[in-house]
């Protein structure tokens, strides 16, 4: 057995230590050795998005990360999505528009879609189509999950502009 | 559609009970247990698509430190070559023991020929490579067509020629043949003044669920076997497990955890019985998950299949006689999808005159299982797609052609059941009306030819045994306990029923799917069954509860039941002149008790679905790349319970057809090795592949349930192969007769390449 690496890195906005194997992936590390399962493994190549997390200030499928590569990083999963004020306005707008079925694509697409509206707040059904091709869901045609985000863009901006 | 005022909770759209769970991260699915002393199991698969295996030898990879166990074919208890029932299917039980771990021949690439347990994953992966197996490799047969002829490469010695339930004499690949035969086919074809006849091929496809199959099992000391898996049905598996390792069913608790997706793809074991006997046999926990190629390679596929359909009509377009050749994919074992799909080929139509006949043809190929309607889609992309070439020939419009010929109540289906009230025509003319429809489209576009098509499609609905189980708290909510798998929204169509019976908002029920030892037999969640079948067990356990209610709140008011009336969730009742008046709330503290109410269920009198789409598309003429324009989908449900949830059933329906259309199939070479297994390679549609679907719900109430469902799941992909077929071929004036319809397939029928 391969001996273990220590590293230390920030998940969610605390610190975190852990031990992992060189050739263990992030997502193996979040999910086996930190047991933050809410990251999904569907194809374990970065073809089906179902493990997307934020490494930094951009997402990855964290299937292609070593765990290693999170020395000094910051991390965010599903997990860190909620607050204790509640669902993130992206979380809530999914239920609303029954934008999940089985559900094992949702964090991926959730942690996905929170990212593309902090860099653009405004986009345009075809900017999310093709933000959001790297994500793969099998069960609702995509349909529901484009107007749950065209939706959420337009609540949080609304927000922000109540608060502005 | 007007809003139904008939109903308070039905058709209404609450938020689903599960959601924040899985908006969260917090939904525990199958591969997300874990135990602290837990081994992990991986499977050593066959690297040949047909193999003698002469010898395993375990020497080598028994001696790795972290390996704890290895199994192969003989740890299985030895099965007889006999048919039993399993559920709602009979199946040869040697077939599903040698589908677990091949005994003397591997008969695909990726066949399940040994298993071990370790300590560590990779370590369990380490010793795979460490096991010997000596392989006499054998020619395989990956072509139904090719499996057919003579002198084909055999895969069961055992399997003897058996039309029409006949036995032959000598052993080859055709596991069955059935035919369906009404009125004069020869004096139908006769009376046509146009024939269509044409050869059709569909590729072997996945349902492509995202979470892979997993299983986690533990074997206690006293016999116990509890497995925790992702499943369309705690039971089935249960049935399953029981007769492979021969114990008996009250010995196995099966879990289901929270499941990613299935479309029939999770109905039938693979490494479930393999994690419990290794269990068994380390007495640890023992979990395993496949890959992603491992799905691909070694778990039901939906068969690919070869269809002639011949088809004719006379100048007014009514179809006189009509014949259908349907040979299927059965893969490793036999059992495909053949029989569906030669009852749904016509359902659609009134037809007098027709023939149908179907082949289950094995090959070496994983063994086919279900997805979604399985068989209608490639029966009803053949048959739709000749019908659009009797109406070219005929310069009929698809869908006048169709009100001409639609099925309805008091036609007889092809299989012989008389249809009850259906709303196969009520679909045909709502895509009339549809405003896509009145639309015209342009015929090019920057070079782009574009092209509408139009399909319908049909799917039975099943019903079956379902068991619900409902707890009155005395705060007047209810826990109800379902035994079906919640797919897709399930928890919260059936707890809706429940509150509409009894009067309460969604939000007062709070459903949970039971493991085999908590709730009664249910079947799996498939047939489009749940919404209907579970529903009617929640309804009639909603009853009883309503009952007793009634019971309490005449005894809290010394009257009798049948005094007590109930309105909107408010017991009434008159006495003494004075009108009483209790809450359910309060009814449920009066009990000064739980309530309970349990229900098993098998209704009959599922609801036949109809559905008729109409697709845009425009072809790009240098690339051969179709590109969906505009879709619309139209489907009788019945009822829709949760309309969001049923409209998703058709949006998921519809992309998963797109992909078939148009982009997924097995790719194999020629030693039978799939060169594509990943989601790279085979190409799923992405968000940016698809348009906006448009979902009309047609409601046709089904005269089998109390509120009229039908089932929605499956019918949605039935009609998209041939409205895309049908609209590519408009398009580049083609017909269009191979699946999928890829770029260079596209080029070639326009003659580019």
């Amino acid at each position: 057995m391969p001996k273990k690496t220590h590293v230390q890195t920030e998940i969610n906005g605390e610190g975190v230590e852990f031990l992992c194997e060189p050739r263990q992936s992030l997502l193996e590390v979040l999910r086996d050795e930190l047991h933050l399962t809410g990251a999904k493994e569907g194809c374990n190549n970065g073809n089906c998005g179902a493990c997307t997390v934020r490494l930094g200030d951009r997402i990855v499928n964290s299937c292609l990360v070593l765990g290693v590569e999170a020395e000094g990083q910051k991390i965010e999963t599903i997990e860190g999505i909620a607050t204790s004020e509640g669902l993130h306005p992206i979380q809530q707008k999914f239920l609303e528009h029954a934008a999940l079925q089985c559900g094992i694509c949702t964090p991926g697409f959730i942690v996905s879609s929170k990212a593309l509206l902090e860099q653009n707040p405004t986009p345009s059904e075809e900017d999310i189509r093709f933000w959001l091709a790297g994500n793969l869901c099998r069960c609702t045609g995509y349909h529901k999950i484009v107007e749950a985000v065209v939706d959420a863009a337009k609540s949080m901006n609304a927000e922000v502009a109540d608060n502005g | 559609m007007a809003e139904n005022k008939e109903f308070k909770v039905i058709g209404t759209r609450p938020i689903r009970h599960d959601g924040i769970d899985k908006v969260t991260g917090r939904a525990a699915y199958g591969a997300d247990i874990h135990f602290p002393d837990m081994l992990h199991g991986k499977v050593l698969r066959s690297p040949y698509a047909h193999a003698r295996i002469k010898s395993i030898d375990i020497s080598k990879a028994s001696s790795h430190p972290a390996v704890k166990c290895i199994i192969t074919s003989d740890d299985l208890p030895l099965v007889e070559d006999t048919i039993t029932e399993l559920g709602e299917t009979v199946i040869n039980l040697k077939y599903l023991s040698d589908n677990i771990l091949a005994s003397d021949k591997a008969l695909y690439k990726g066949h399940p020929v040994a298993a071990v347990a370790a300590t560590d994953p990779y370590l369990a992966e380490e010793a795979l490579n460490m096991i010997e197996v000596d392989y006499e490799i054998l020619e395989p047969v990956l072509d139904v067509r090719q499996a057919m002829e003579p002198g084909a490469p055999v895969l069961h010695e055992s399997l003897k020629k058996e039309s029409m339930g006949k036995e032959g004499d000598h052993s080859q690949n055709v596991a069955s043949h059935s035919q369906r035969k009404n009125g004069d086919l020869e004096a139908g074809f006769a009376a046509a003044d146009v024939i269509v006849e044409r050869d059709f091929s569909t590729a072997t496809i996945h349902q492509g669920y995202i979470e892979t199959h997993n299983a986690t099992a533990q074997y206690n000391e006293d016999g116990e076997l509890t497995v925790w898996c992702s499943t369309q049905g705690a039971f089935g598996v249960r049935d399953q497990l029981s007769k492979i390792l021969k114990m008996p069913v009250s010995k196995i608790k099966v879990v289901p955890m929270e499941i990613g997706g299935g479309f029939g793809g999770k109905v039938q074991v693979y490494i479930k019985p393999i994690a419990a006997l290794l269990a068994m046999k380390t007495r640890k926990p023992v979990k395993m998950t496949m890959t992603r190629t491992e799905v691909f390679e070694g778990t039901g596929p939906a068969p690919g299949s070869y269809i002639r359909v011949k088809l004719g009509a006379d100048n007014t377009g009514k179809i006189t006689a009509a014949e259908a050749h349907l040979v299927f994919e059965a893969g490793a074992y036999p059992g495909s999808a053949v029989g569906a799909g030669s009852l749904c080929i016509f359902a659609p139509y009134k037809i007098d005159n027709l023939q149908i006949d179907g082949y289950d043809v094995v090959l070496n190929k994983p063994k086919s299982s279900g997805y979604r309607a399985p068989g209608a889609p490639n029966a009803c992309f053949a048959s739709e797609c000749v019908i659009d070439e009797i109406c070219q020939k005929l310069n009929m419009d698809p869908i006048e052609f169709r009100l001409i010929n639609g099925a309805k109540e008091g036609d007889r289906r092809c299989d012989g059941p008389i249809y009850p009230k259906i709303g196969y025509l009520e679909t045909v003319e709502a895509a009339q009306q549809h405003h896509h429809y009145a639309e015209s489209i342009d015929q090019t576009s920057n070079g782009k030819l574009r092209g509408r098509g139009v399909a319908s499609g049909f799917w039975m609905n099943g019903g079956g045994r379902s068991s619900v189980t409902i707890n009155v708290n005395s705060d007047g909510r209810i826990n109800l306990i379902e035994g079906s798998t919640d797919i897709g929204g399930t928890r919260a169509s059936i707890a809706m029923q429940a509150a509409e019976v009894l009067g309460l908002p969604a939000e007062d029920i709070m459903p949970a799917v039971g493991d085999t030892d908590s709730v009664g037999y249910t079947g799996v969640t498939g047939g489009s069954r749940t919404t209907f079948a579970t529903g009617i067990a929640a309804i009639n356990a909603a009853e009883d509860i309503r009952a007793q209610m009634i019971g309490v709140a005449a005894n809290h008011w010394e009257l009798r039941p049948s005094d007590v009336k109930f309105k909107d969730g408010t017991f009434l009742a008159q006495k003494n002149g004075e009108a009483l008046q209790m809450t359910f709330k309060e009814v449920a503290a009066a009990a000064g008790g739980p309530l309970v109410g349990a229900v098993t269920a098998s209704p009959g009198g599922a609801g036949n679905g109809f559905a008729t789409h109409i697709v845009d598309l425009e072809v790009d003429s240098e690339t051969g790349k179709v590109d969906i324009l505009r879709y619309t989908a139209i489907q009788d449900v019945g009822r829709a319970i949760h309309p969001s949830y049923a409209e998703g059933q058709v949006e998921g329906g519809v992309a998963q057809g797109v992909g078939w259309a148009l982009s997924e199939g097995y790719l194999y070479n020629d030693e039978g090795h799939m060169t594509n297994a990943s989601f790279l390679d085979y190409r799923m549609p992405t968000s940016y592949d698809l348009p906006s679907i448009e979902t009309v719900l047609v409601e046709v109430p089904n005269p089998g349930h109390p509120y009229g469902v039908r089932g929605a799941g499956e019918v949605p992909l039935v009609p998209p192969l041939a409205a895309i077929a049908n609209a590519v071929s408009r398009a580049i004036g083609v017909r269009m007769t191979e699946l999928p319809m890829s770029p260079d397939r596209v080029l070639e029928a326009m003659g580019s390449i």
